[in-house]
């Protein structure tokens, strides 16, 4: 029991091109960029969008393969989707809404308001059940989005951005909520989103996907341990520099150089991630242990709080983080020149 | 500002005419003649069945226009709201040209069906539908381009078949607009005129429908004329005030939310 896609679709400036495999019982979070293309691939398994090449295997079932001229409609494939804005159908109750999926596929009506309410109840949602779903707040809808999935048991689970339209308050008890819920689905599951934390706490595995292909794949601790991409640096929040790596010595493409570490075994293309906090900055040249410094302009600076972020221009283009206390000492400002410093231990390569 | 009071005069005194000069005390005398009451009774008969086949041709076609992208879709747009803007006298030489029992398509019905449509109350049925669909097209095209398409996606997987859809989904979202459509195209098919006449003359029982012997007593019978008149107003006048969020303010998106 498994997801096999490999998608090939080029859809207005998407060019996409990617191979995946999600077991059952398994979450699996595309984490991306908007545009990246991870909607797009939702709406492939789907069947909302038919591939140009490449195929979908659901369970052994082929549901999309061009070059068999082979496409299953979504109204035959075992499947459900929460939506993003959860297109809960407005002229009908929270009820009627849950009860659909069982009525489109034949099961009679009182079989499926029996089954219907009682995903209701389980969500907490059986007082509300008769309430038209434009009467209810936005976790309720959520909810609802989710037993209107849920009841029909699917073989795939989709779920596009499920907590994106909530706010910040509702979002981290319906995010615990949905946890319990993904865990009792016994199908694949497939989660969209652009938020690390959703990521985290949902997904089992995660695909990063930038410009229609897959740049890491792995835990979440895995893949923010040694990002390979600019989005996944900012994500994380650290700075990511790549470069040729031989004797300890990472040398990047602006021409800057660090000395990374005594591993003398990396050789070749490579990653360095170093943290804006680990990066020290003074006005006069340091002495002593560093055995990395560089002089830089400062680019921009970008307050939060009591900390400072500090774009530095030049060699080694990376982002420092200061107290304001420090920055206020240091007296900086846009254009003036700097020196950093950064110890080899603060730096983590790896090969690219 | 005086402009806009002189055009609100210009159209109010017409109707202030026709209250001041009916004969309100002959009234119900007028409404219960044999010749008014088989008209009416006529009327209400032939706007009724030309607003079903409005409904029944009208909505598939109006989804057509609205969702299927297709070459030449504006053209056939305009070419199924023309008779909107035509002449209702042209409309009906026009179904003369071609349902009647020389016309090209006419003769082939009269040979192998025996259907001649010409002055019989078909013909008017016909000759209604030809003037009122296009209004309902035009307002349930509206609303399904206004409804998000998304939710048929939803719909669909959720296992929903096409039909399934529409009839659970997309027909309750667009109801008001297809009231709103109905009741305009039967207003339309009541108060019509030139089409008919053209087309299906003018025969007391058969085809003189309410406007057609409105316009014949205007000759012989000026009081009924005035009575009548003032029975089509009133129609008229109730069917854009029960209409006047939904269609006149373009509001039919709003009251598809509030469903």
């Amino acid at each position: 029991m498994s997801l096999d896609l490999a998608a090939r679709l080029r859809l207005g400036s998407l060019d996409l091109d990617v191979s995946l495999r999600v077991e059952a019982g398994e979450t699996v979070a595309l984490l991306g960029p908007n545009g990246a293309g991870k909607t797009t691939l939702l709406r492939i398994c789907a069947g909302l969008q038919p591939l140009d090449g490449g195929s979908l295997t659901l369970e052994g079932a082929v549901l999309d393969d061009p070059a068999a001229d082979r496409f299953l409609p979504p109204q035959q494939r075992p499947i459900a989707v929460v939506f993003q804005d959860y297109l809960l159908f407005p002229n009908l109750s929270a009820l009627e809404n849950v009860a659909f999926g069982l009525r489109a596929r034949g099961v009679g009506k009182d079989a499926a308001r029996a089954q219907a309410r009682a995903w209701l109840e389980r969500l907490e949602l059986g007082e509300l059940a008769r309430r038209r779903v434009t009467q209810l707040s936005g976790g309720q809808r959520q909810r609802v989005a989710l037993a209107r999935a849920l009841v029909t048991d699917p073989a795939l689970l989709l779920l596009d951005e499920p907590l994106a339209a909530l706010d910040a308050g509702t979002r981290n008890s319906v995010r615990r909520e949905l946890r319990q819920h993904l865990a009792g689905v016994r199908g694949v599951r497939l989660l969209v989103t652009h938020d690390p934390l959703d990521a985290h706490a949902l997904a089992d595995r995660v695909i990063v996907v930038e410009e229609g292909r897959i740049t890491q794949q792995g835990t979440l601790a895995e893949i923010t341990a040694h990002p390979r991409s600019r989005y996944v640096a900012e994500l994380v929040g650290v700075n990511l520099l790549d470069g040729q790596v031989g004797d300890g010595v990472l040398t990047v493409a602006a021409g800057g150089r660090l000395v990374v570490a005594d591993d003398r075994h990396l050789r070749g293309q490579a990653f360095a991630a170093l943290r804006p906090q680990a990066i020290a900055l003074h006005t006069h040249r340091p002495e002593g242990s560093p055995r990395n410094v560089w002089s830089a302009t400062i680019g921009e600076l970008d307050r939060h709080a009591d900390r400072v972020r500090v774009r530095l221009d030049g060699p080694l283009p990376v982002t420092a983080e200061i107290t304001a206390a420090a920055l206020a000492e240091l007296g900086l400002h846009p254009g003036d020149t700097v020196w950093a410093s950064v110890k080899a231990t603060d730096i983590t390569t790896y090969e690219a | 500002m005086l402009a806009a009071l002189l055009a609100i005069a210009f159209f109010a005194l017409p109707l202030v005419g026709l209250i001041v000069r009916a004969p309100w005390t002959d009234a119900l005398d007028i409404l219960s003649e044999p010749t008014v009451r088989t008209a009416l009774r006529l009327s209400l008969q032939c706007s009724l069945y030309s607003t079903a086949l409005s409904l029944v041709f009208g909505v598939p076609l109006a989804w057509l226009l609205a969702r299927v992208p297709f070459p030449g879709r504006g053209a056939v747009r305009a070419l199924c709201t023309l008779s909107m803007v035509l002449p209702p006298v042209v409309g009906g030489v026009a179904l003369f040209a071609s349902l009647g029992r020389r016309g090209f398509l006419g003769q082939w019905l009269d040979r192998w069906f025996e259907l001649r449509l010409p002055f019989t109350t078909t013909g008017v049925v016909v000759a209604q539908t030809f003037v009122a669909m296009p209004f309902l097209v035009i307002t349930v095209e509206a609303a399904l381009r206004q409804h998000d398409h998304r939710i048929e996606e939803a719909a669909a997987t959720l296992g929903a078949s096409g039909w399934y859809t529409f009839r659970r989904v997309t027909l309750p979202a667009i109801r008001p607009a297809l009231v709103a459509g109905a009741v305009l195209a039967w207003s339309r098919a009541l108060g019509e005129f030139g089409a008919t006449i053209t087309f299906a003359g003018n025969f007391p029982g058969r085809t003189q429908t309410l406007p057609l012997a409105t316009y014949l007593s205007l000759e012989t019978n000026p009081d009924d004329a005035l009575i009548l008149s003032l029975l089509l107003i009133s129609v008229s006048f109730a069917v854009l005030f029960g209409l006047r969020d939904r269609w006149l303010g373009g509001e039919v998106a709003s009251t598809e939310t509030r469903t």
